[in-house]
């Protein structure tokens, strides 16, 4: 749809902005909703995963000839029993793909890359048998000395985790084999005239731990390959066609034979697009002839699948006495666990963009170590580089003496500004964001002792991707409308919306549905921040078609021409002198369908190139405990642009959502390894994100710019509100304590430990 | 041993328990379960016969005389913190059963399970310490009755023998003018345990000093610690700086901590002069207050 099509600015909804109650809702508070971990099939078998007890060894052999053995045990499986997909980095989308090293985070080949690393798993009658089977397979292990910081990995002699690993990158590499996989670099002007020419220089070393994406809902799977050699995979996921796809060349099955029906989700933000157990189950069914299933546990999630990466960041801004930025540095260093493939990238393209400096120079570095392989994790790197970035933007503000919202605003990219990774932005909201968040009465109010307040700003870009929807008319006038996006924000909900306020019906009328791979046509995962924008166009396209079809019968009953028939709010009406006619509604011609050409069913699909960034700004009031270190967030504020807001619940779910992930990623979370590479903290009781009492309501504004690239102005919402709350939490931890915390988390020890030396330690 | 083979038996008195337990070595009491079905789930494997005491009367009842409570080892910790007497005698313990895991946790989680389970950080144990509680234990061989402070032996030992549980507390009635309180420091407001815990109780002379005063550690030891140094330190004081001062620096030397994953050893020495100043506040206020 081109930017003509677009309304966002002036047309009245009757119910894009409303709030109706959630079409999935009722199953989900009765607990009728059925997640991954509820599906069964007759004959089920029970799959487990065996997990490696090194960070770093070579697999000398595996013999599984006593697990075979083990009553009730029906397959054994183990590399042998997957295609060796070679190793290599294909560009896909903005990043690529390496399909060979998804196949070995799944199942092991060479060796095993981090504490909990996949190299077997068995499929039995009984969970128990199972894991009794697994615990009797037996490896020749070549231990090896693992990397496990990443000082550990650039270490001249540093054990290598991928022979023949050469440093990507179009900057001086190291030569030879390394750990840096790759290197990033955006530069433009003259970087060392930058600083030359700045009356003032901020700048910092930083440190953020893995921290874990923390989904309610573990990873589970249930697979059946049939004599024919099809195959069914139900699982909560991010993205069927994905699962298919990767299950298809990693269990080595041709991807026709494969479909996946996605089940309902319990949160996935980045951490559900891949795969680790789907690929496994099929090869276990295919091998015992059985349905199997694979439920992790939460100790499971925590070591085997994806966290997002850990850094070590410097960064510098240099500046006039004015506040205009007149230099930008950074050098970002990214753990991507076991195989490359951090968002270090996009930390670098993020990290300066919200603000205009000609002199800059952003240069990441993408390190492999024997740690879990990250995975996608809401707005990959943002928050990481944010948390550098804005943390001395509050430096630089009190060093200028100036109002930490106006010199953001004095130096915020607008319309036409370039980012520091190239194109220019189009219509973006950050200004109005940053005015809206000045003009907050929480900005305003007065602070208690041992109280501090913080701003932050962050930004995402948004992704557009492929989308495809279907629209059905029922012969009552009511709509079922059908995509192919797992529901893991509400989407559901805001899909039915526009489709209901395109036909001019009552939300409740369309029922909105999730499809699997075989009756929905392809759609990329729902990530990005992309399905309302994306699909929603799909959606609203399908829906005009189904209109235009409504206004031909409409004409055809009336003998008219379609000209002559216009569509509003669920009538055909007649115009353009057969006005005499009146209205027919929805209702009236879905009636008379099968008389006047049949079913009406409409299908669109969208590949939008761009998507419209999303700008949000937090304010954060933390209270410390003098004596205890102890922190609590007493207020919190995000403001965001949602250039329209679908349904605002969500919206504002999306906002509060981010905000308290990333308030449990600046004060209490971080994974603790133990000098062999295990995770320490493999749990909810130690890995602490934050519950329900931790935080305050969060308040939420929404701002509206409209974006032009969708026909209602809709941007994507849900990665950018975790973006800002690192550097908003710890500037207010500067303003209650009168310490710059460089290091993450701030719990409640290093807390006390920084107030007790003067801030040395922090 | 499997759930699979696991059996379960809910006697309905105490010598049915008592004869459960005694004969099978493998044995384990199920009272709230918030613990014991964690640990299995854990991979410490399923007990040969889970015996489930919650049918047992006497195992949930709750006496309160003038002589103090006596109240079943198997009341679940809802039900005490809701206990509006209970929590108007002993404000301290009310809180510490307050703090034990969340509202749900709390509907099944019992003080038995809390003590049993000799975890140096337990919730209840310094707390019920601080009031002189004492558990009531059955056996093959009769009753015993052991003050809470010598039923732990170190983390995850009793005195415990094959064949006995606990089945009843007694608390004595709080003297006049005496009161108690414990608090606890978590990074989070719930669902965690304690990186250190602390229980005081206070009494106050006529006019209106510390008479006497016990001051309980938990998290910062194999097991919650008296630390009669910091006691003392409160005893003929009305809190004037120094004696908080010295009751805190009574308990950091007191303190002899682990380094792990909730806390380190100088953190936990700190906070548990902190919160044995505050606990004391607390607790002199509400004994001024009686």
């Amino acid at each position: 749809m081109s930017a003509d099509t677009n309304e966002g600015q002036e047309r009245k909804f009757k119910r894009i902005g409303t709030r109706p109650i959630r079409h999935d809702g009722l199953d989900k508070v009765t607990g009728r909703a059925r997640f991954g971990a509820d599906y069964a099939l007759p004959g089920m078998l029970h799959g487990v995963m065996v997990r490696s007890p090194y960070a770093h060894a070579r697999i000398l052999s595996i013999d599984i000839s006593q697990a075979e053995k083990v009553p009730g045990v029906r397959a054994v499986v183990t590399r042998d029993d997957f295609p060796d997909v070679p190793i290599g980095w294909i560009p896909a989308g903005s990043t690529g793909v390496d399909l060979g090293a998804n196949a070995r985070t799944v199942m092991a080949r060479e060796k095993v890359l981090f504490h909990g690393h996949a190299f077997a798993a068995v499929a039995a009658t009984t969970e128990l048998a199972a894991r009794e089977a697994g615990k009797l397979i037996k490896v020749e292990w070549e231990v090896l000395t693992p990397v496990l910081s990443l000082e550990q990995a650039l270490a001249k002699d540093a054990p290598i985790l991928h022979e023949g690993q050469e440093t990507k990158g179009d900057h001086p590499t190291p030569e030879g084999d390394s750990n840096i996989a790759n290197q990033v670099c955006f530069e433009g002007g003259d970087i060392a005239a930058g600083f030359e020419e700045a009356d003032v220089i901020v700048e910092g070393h930083f440190e953020t731990p893995m921290v874990h994406q923390g989904y309610i809902e573990p990873h589970a799977c249930l697979a059946n390959v049939r004599e024919d050699g099809t195959c069914e995979v139900w699982c909560p996921t991010q993205g069927a066609f994905g699962v298919k796809g990767e299950v298809a060349s990693i269990a080595g099955i041709e991807p026709s034979l494969v479909k996946v029906t996605p089940t309902e989700i319990g949160g996935g933000f980045g951490g559900k697009i891949p795969v680790y157990i789907e690929p496994v189950a099929v090869v276990l069914s295919r091998k015992a002839a059985r349905p199997v299933k694979i439920t992790m546990s939460r100790e499971e999630v925590f070591r085997g699948s994806g966290p997002t990466s850990g850094s070590r960041m410097w960064a510098r801004i240099g500046a006039k006495s004015d506040g205009t930025f007149v230099a930008v540095e950074t050098k970002f260093d990214f753990e991507a666990g076991a195989f490359r493939g951090s968002p270090v990238g996009a930390a670098c393209m993020t990290v300066f963009s919200p603000y205009n400096c000609e002199n800059f120079r952003i240069f990441g570095r993408d390190i492999v170590l024997n740690k879990p392989r990250v995975a996608a994790y809401r707005a990959p790197g943002a928050p990481i580089g944010a948390f550098a970035a804005e943390s001395l933007i509050d430096e630089l503000a009190m060093k200028l003496d100036r109002n930490p919202i106006d010199l953001r605003i004095q130096n915020a990219v607008a319309e036409g500004d370039r980012a520091k990774y190239g194109p220019r932005f189009g219509t973006i909201g950050f200004k109005e964001v940053l005015e809206a968040t000045r003009s907050h009465p929480h900005y305003k109010a007065e602070l208690g002792p041992n109280q501090g307040r913080g701003v932050a700003a962050g930004f995402w870009f948004n992704a557009g991707m492929q989308s495809s929807a279907t629209v059905s008319v029922n012969d009552d006038g009511s709509a079922v409308v059908r995509t192919g996006n797992p529901d893991i924000g509400g989407s559901r909900a805001s899909m039915a919306l526009m489709c209901a306020e395109e036909l001019g019906v009552d939300v409740a009328r369309v029922r909105p549905l999730v499809g699997d791979t075989d009756s929905v046509g392809y759609c990329d995962p729902t990530g990005g921040s992309r399905v309302t924008y994306a699909t929603g166009m799909a959606v609203i396209e399908a829906t005009r078609q189904v209109v235009d079809h409504l206004r031909a019968r409409a004409a055809t009953i009336w003998d008219i021409e379609l000209d002559a028939v216009e569509w509003q709010d669920g009538n055909a009406v007649a115009i353009n002198g057969s006005a005499e006619k009146g209205s027919m509604s929805l209702e009236d011609i879905a009636r008379k369908m099968r008389l006047t050409g049949g079913p009406i069913v409409s299908s669109a699909s969208v590949n939008p190139p761009a998507a419209g960034p999303g700008f949000g700004v937090h304010v954060c009031d933390l209270e410390v405990d003098p004596e205890t270190g102890v922190s609590k967030v007493i207020r919190y504020t995000v403001v965001q642009d949602a250039g329209k807001a679908i349904h605002p619940t969500y919206v504002e779910g999306q906002y509060q959502g981010g905000a308290a992930q990333g308030i449990g990623w600046a004060l209490n979370e971080e994974y603790l390894w133990d000098a062999e590479g295990k995770v320490e903290n493999a749990g909810f009781l130690d890995y602490r994100i934050p519950v329900a009492s931790d935080l305050p309501m969060i308040d939420t504004v929404i701002v509206e710019v409209a974006n032009p690239l969708h026909p209602y102005g809709v941007r994507g919402v849900g990665e950018t509100p975790i973006v800002p709350p690192l550097g908003a939490v710890a500037n207010a931890m500067r303003h209650a304590t009168g310490i710059r915390f460089h290091r993450l988390p701030m719990s409640p020890p290093r807390v006390l430990d920084a107030l007790d030396s003067d801030g040395a330690s922090s | 041993m499997t759930l699979e083979t696991s059996r379960f038996e809910s006697p309905t008195d105490v010598e049915g328990a008592v004869a459960l337990l005694a004969a099978e070595g493998g044995a384990k009491v199920l009272s709230g379960g918030t613990d014991l079905l964690v640990q299995m789930r854990l991979g410490a494997g399923a007990p040969q016969v889970f015996v489930d005491v919650k049918r047992i009367p006497r195992l949930m009842a709750v006496r309160l005389g003038s002589e103090g409570l006596t109240i079943g080892a198997s009341v679940p910790a809802a039900e005490i913190f809701e206990n509006e007497s209970i929590r108007s005698l002993w404000p301290g313990v009310a809180e510490a059963t307050d703090l034990i895991g969340s509202t749900q946790v709390q509907g099944r989680a019992t003080w038995s399970g809390n003590l049993c389970n000799a975890s140096p950080a337990a919730d209840s144990v310094p707390a019920l310490m601080a009031c002189g509680a004492v558990a009531v234990i059955a056996g093959p061989s009769g009753e015993r009755r052991v003050s809470v402070d010598a039923f732990i032996k170190g983390p995850g030992k009793t005195v415990l023998r094959r064949g006995e549980l606990v089945v009843e507390f007694e608390i004595p009635a709080p003297p006049p003018r005496s009161a108690d309180a414990y608090l606890r420091l978590i990074p989070r407001t719930e669902m965690d345990i304690a990186v250190v815990g602390a229980g005081v109780q206070v009494e106050l002379d006529d006019g209106g000093a510390i008479a006497s005063a016990r001051v309980v550690l938990g998290a910062v030891a194999p097991t919650a610690l008296f630390v009669e140094a910091a006691a003392s330190a409160l005893i003929g004081s009305r809190l004037e700086d120094a004696a908080l001062d010295a009751a805190a620096a009574a308990s950091r030397a007191a303190a002899t901590p682990i380094d792990d994953r909730r806390g380190t050893i100088a953190y936990r020495k700190k906070i548990a002069g902190v919160l044995t100043t505050r606990a004391a506040k607390i607790a002199f206020e509400r004994a001024q207050a009686r």
